[in-house]
């Protein structure tokens, strides 16, 4: 009876850091199928340039640790721009999220059957017509179970955004932790607010996957 | 009767790197001819085509689309591949889009119609193939023979004035020929200009205009079909023909 009440207590606050957490994901994830889609392209179909660019973008991203980008843009980008924690972290979540997303992307990319960027420009399309209406709609939804996967990951990592005190769930565990003593029923709870989480998220993703899923 | 061409080639040459594929084709169509292109494999028959509709433009050599010369420097490919449908043989069918999305996609991205126009229009051109009832089927639940008819509808929503057939029927099980033949055979008596790769010699015999022999790069024939089937110069022109007759005769033909 005290554990169950101890422990609605915890989640009860907890939670509140929950929202927090989910918002730090769809920024991060979004930021990040903006740039994974954007470097995609250029890799696929950029010049020379353009292809470079993409590739040390997405090299270097993916060589450094996380937390490091959270910390250039927390501690060095917010000398110059008003960056908020939750800002600074999410955006450095998405910086690192798009470099994985973009070798998603640019496997989907070349996935897609050369056939249909030669019928398209067969019609009269532009290339980058071509791209934006035949080619990118397919790549989206083939790269859809690797992406959520991503999406997953991302959501487990929105906990390094605590490094630079953002109040998601996990920075609240460690307060209620450290203010009861308790640490085994609030980190009981954070896991079970993530593993909630997490299964909410793969249940959706899995329901957008069948409702677009390619029939080729 | 003389008009003036629809299509003229001269002199057109294709290589990739050190291929030498094309060696100088020339030869012109008139509006509503009807060109049967025959060949061995691997004689430049689709890189012809591709050449036409400048997905793979020619190396050397001039091409006119009725009075535009569109191998020259500064032309708007994307306009002149507009007037020319093409037709695959692996049917390359968008496949997020339902029948009716293949043929509207062009209709509201290139030619710029409003949803409601795109949409009259397309299936005006499903009825013209008789697919109205699949109209919204993703290409994976349709037949082949009904993707190939889906395929000639995308092309024609572009109002082409020259449509391309590379084998349009060699993907396909022997019994689903027949329905895309046929709307083929009622688009050549509609009038519109074609140029079919194509073995099945029952069709050239009844719908083409003329017969034209490839080989090697080079045309080696060309002529009505009663003359090329029946009394051929060429002596190669003869064998081939012969070849790919009696296959067919024998159930074998594409
Ligand atoms: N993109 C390319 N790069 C290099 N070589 C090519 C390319 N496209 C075609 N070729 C070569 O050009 C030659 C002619 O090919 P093409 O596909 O035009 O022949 P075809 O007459 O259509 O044959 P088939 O009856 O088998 O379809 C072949 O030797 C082929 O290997
Ligand atoms: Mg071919």
């Amino acid at each position: 009876m005290d554990i169950l009440q101890n422990l609605l207590t915890t989640l009860e606050f907890i939670i509140q850091g929950l929202w927090i957490t989910v918002w730090v994901t769809v920024v991060a994830l979004v930021v990040g199928l903006v740039f994974g889609v954007l470097t995609a392209l250029m890799r696929v179909y950029g010049n020379r340039f353009w292809r470079q660019v993409a590739t040390v973008y997405s090299v270097v991203i993916r060589a450094v640790p996380v937390v490091v980008i959270i910390f250039i843009l927390f501690f060095v980008i917010a000398e110059y721009v008003n960056l908020s924690p939750f800002l600074a972290g999410s955006l450095a979540l998405g910086f690192a999220s798009g470099a994985y997303q973009s070798e998603i992307f640019r496997g989907a990319l070349q996935a897609v059957p050369a056939g249909q960027m030669t019928a398209a420009r067969a019609i009269g399309m532009s290339k980058v017509q071509a791209i934006w209406s035949i080619v990118l709609p397919q790549a989206l939804r083939l790269a859809l179970p690797a992406w959520g996967n991503e999406a997953t990951l991302v959501l487990k990592d929105s906990t390094l955004v605590f490094v630079v005190g953002v109040p998601e769930i996990l920075r609240r565990t460690q307060q209620v932790s450290a203010r009861t003593n308790e640490p085994f029923i609030a980190f009981g709870a954070a896991m079970l607010l993530y593993l909630g989480l997490t299964l909410l998220t793969t249940q959706f993703l899995g329901w957008v996957e069948r409702r677009y899923r390619l029939q080729m | 009767m003389t008009t003036d061409p629809i299509l003229r080639l001269e002199n057109v040459h294709k290589s990739f790197g050190e291929t030498h594929v094309l060696k100088g084709v020339s030869l012109t169509i008139q509006p509503r001819d009807v060109v049967v292109l025959v060949g061995p494999s691997g004689t430049g028959k689709s890189t012809l085509l591709r050449c036409i509709n400048l997905l793979s433009p020619p190396t050397q050599g001039k091409i006119w689309l009725e009075e535009q010369e569109i191998t020259a420097p500064g032309v708007n490919q994307d306009k002149v591949r507009q007037r020319i449908g093409m037709v695959f043989q692996d049917f390359n069918l968008f496949t997020h889009l339902t029948a009716l999305g293949n043929v509207m996609v062009g209709l509201t991205r290139v030619r710029k119609m409003n949803k409601k126009e795109a949409y009259d229009l397309a299936m005006l051109e499903l009825d013209r193939v008789g697919l109205v009832d699949r109209a919204d089927h993703y290409p994976a639940q349709l037949s082949g023979g009904q993707k190939q008819r889906v395929a000639i509808a995308r092309a024609l929503g572009m109002d082409p004035h020259v449509m391309l057939f590379d084998e349009p029927t060699s993907a396909l099980d022997p019994e689903l020929t027949g329905e895309v033949l046929e709307v083929m055979q009622q688009l050549g008596q509609e009038g519109m200009t074609m140029m079919v790769v194509s073995h099945e010699m029952g069709f050239a015999r009844r719908v083409a205009s003329r017969i034209v022999f490839m080989e090697g790069g080079y045309i080696v024939e060309e002529g009505p079909p009663d003359q090329m089937f029946d009394a051929p110069r060429n002596e190669r022109t003869r064998e081939f023909l012969n070849k790919i007759s009696s296959f067919e005769d024998n159930g074998q033909g594409e």
